[in-house]
């Protein structure tokens, strides 16, 4: 437990000085950990565990748009813990149960656990709908296509600079409407 | 589009790049944006006291300023805290009390001296409504900014710390009062000033309660 959380510390050091595979390495390794997590969440509030993907989702947004309230000299893990038990919650409240979240939800992983094959699209996608038609092209480059932003700004003849920008409203404001739902 | 959990993973590692401000930072801008609103309010309508130049050499109008600066100063410090999203009031908290600390120590100092006026109306004064209605008219601009540069951040509880975005504002806003009531007596701070910013931090808990979820 204690390497684990030392190594997230390492990897969110170096994903916020710009290690861009650090950080995917990072949120690929506390993605079963959150999965676990919002299914065991859901299964004590009487809910079926297969939304627990846009649990995970939803939590995954909130880390990359408040990474900038992390302190690099603390460890990642209570952070990480924090923002999660929180959208938790909030994800629990909206559909309008009982909230039993414990701490010990997220202190242990169970390895080995997939995500959920769900046959509605997430309540990400559904919302990727609703985004203007330049940020959703980039998004759908990226996300879909696996298209470097280089790649991208020259498919629609951006500036890399303006792919950034567009990448970045769009996250934005999915998590804007997602919270809104 | 299909957008699963690893493409989502993809696409946030893709933004990596992009480095927001720290909440400091915004909460910086947002207040210095606030100010000029909050000081046309308080010249226009109010202005500083005439007789300032005397008025300084007295010890408790000066204790006024200690006492709000205090307020603003702690409750800033615990804005910024409570930010972060694992962060609670524990071991923070104390520094809100500081501001009442002081005051108690003026109504203390004040006892020992000898008064020309009875108690009382030292307490009620002349402009106790004036004071219960400048200091969160004051503050509204500045709540308004501080909950817009708070919402940078990521608070566990929203209420919370919107209550103390409801300080911090009121404690800026009754400095600039402080400088143009009469009331000195800090039985009269600790009545109507206090009242002025419960007030205050009551619609920031309410505000913040909706405005700085995340």
């Amino acid at each position: 437990m204690r390497e684990r959380d030392d190594e997230w510390t390492g990897l969110m050091r170096s994903a916020i000085s710009g290690d861009s595979a650090a950080y995917h390495r990072l949120l690929k390794a506390v993605t079963p950990v959150l999965r676990a997590a919002a299914r065991r969440g859901l299964a004590r509030s009487g809910q079926p565990v297969d939304q627990s993907e846009d649990i995970v989702q939803d939590i995954l947004l909130a880390v990359h748009l408040k990474r900038h309230t992390w302190d690099v000299n603390a460890p990642f893990a209570p952070w990480l813990f924090a923002i999660a038990r929180n959208k938790l919650i909030d994800a629990l409240r909206r559909r309008g149960r009982r909230i039993f979240v414990d701490i010990d939800d997220f202190a242990e992983t169970l390895p080995g656990e997939a995500p959920a094959e769900t046959a509605s699209a997430s309540e990400v996608a559904a919302q990727l709908q609703t985004l203007p038609a330049r940020q959703r092209d980039v998004l759908q480059s990226i996300a879909v296509e696996s298209a470097s932003i280089k790649d991208t700004a020259a498919k629609f003849s951006m500036s890399e600079g303006a792919v950034r920008v567009a990448l970045h409203r769009a996250l934005t404001s999915l998590t804007a409407k997602l919270r809104e739902q | 589009m299909r957008m699963d959990t690893d493409r989502l993973i993809r696409t946030l590692a893709a933004d990596n790049g992009y480095r927001a401000p720290p909440v400091g930072y915004a909460l910086m801008l947002a207040l210095l944006a606030a100010a000029p609103v909050s000081l046309l309010m308080f010249f226009t309508e109010l202005g500083i006291r005439p007789d300032v130049m005397i008025a300084m050499r007295n010890p408790f109008f000066d204790l006024k300023f200690a006492v709000t600066l205090a307020l603003a100063i702690a409750a800033i410090a615990v804005s910024l805290h409570l930010s972060r999203p694992e962060a609670s009031l524990r071991g923070f908290g104390w520094l809100l009390v500081i501001p009442a600390g002081i005051l108690t120590a003026g109504i203390g100092g004040e006892m020992m001296m000898p008064q020309r006026l009875p108690m009382m109306t030292r307490l009620v004064g002349k402009n106790s409504w004036i004071c219960m209605t400048a200091i969160p008219l004051l503050s509204l601009p500045i709540l308004a900014a501080a909950l817009m540069g708070l919402r940078h951040g990521a608070p566990s509880r929203p209420a919370v710390a919107g209550a103390v975005a409801g300080m911090l504002s009121a404690g800026l806003a009754a400095t600039l009062y402080a400088s143009h009531c009469t009331d000195d007596s800090p039985l009269f701070v600790a009545t109507w000033y206090t009242l002025a910013t419960a007030l205050v931090t009551a619609i920031g808990a309410l505000a913040g309660s909706k405005l700085l979820r995340y």
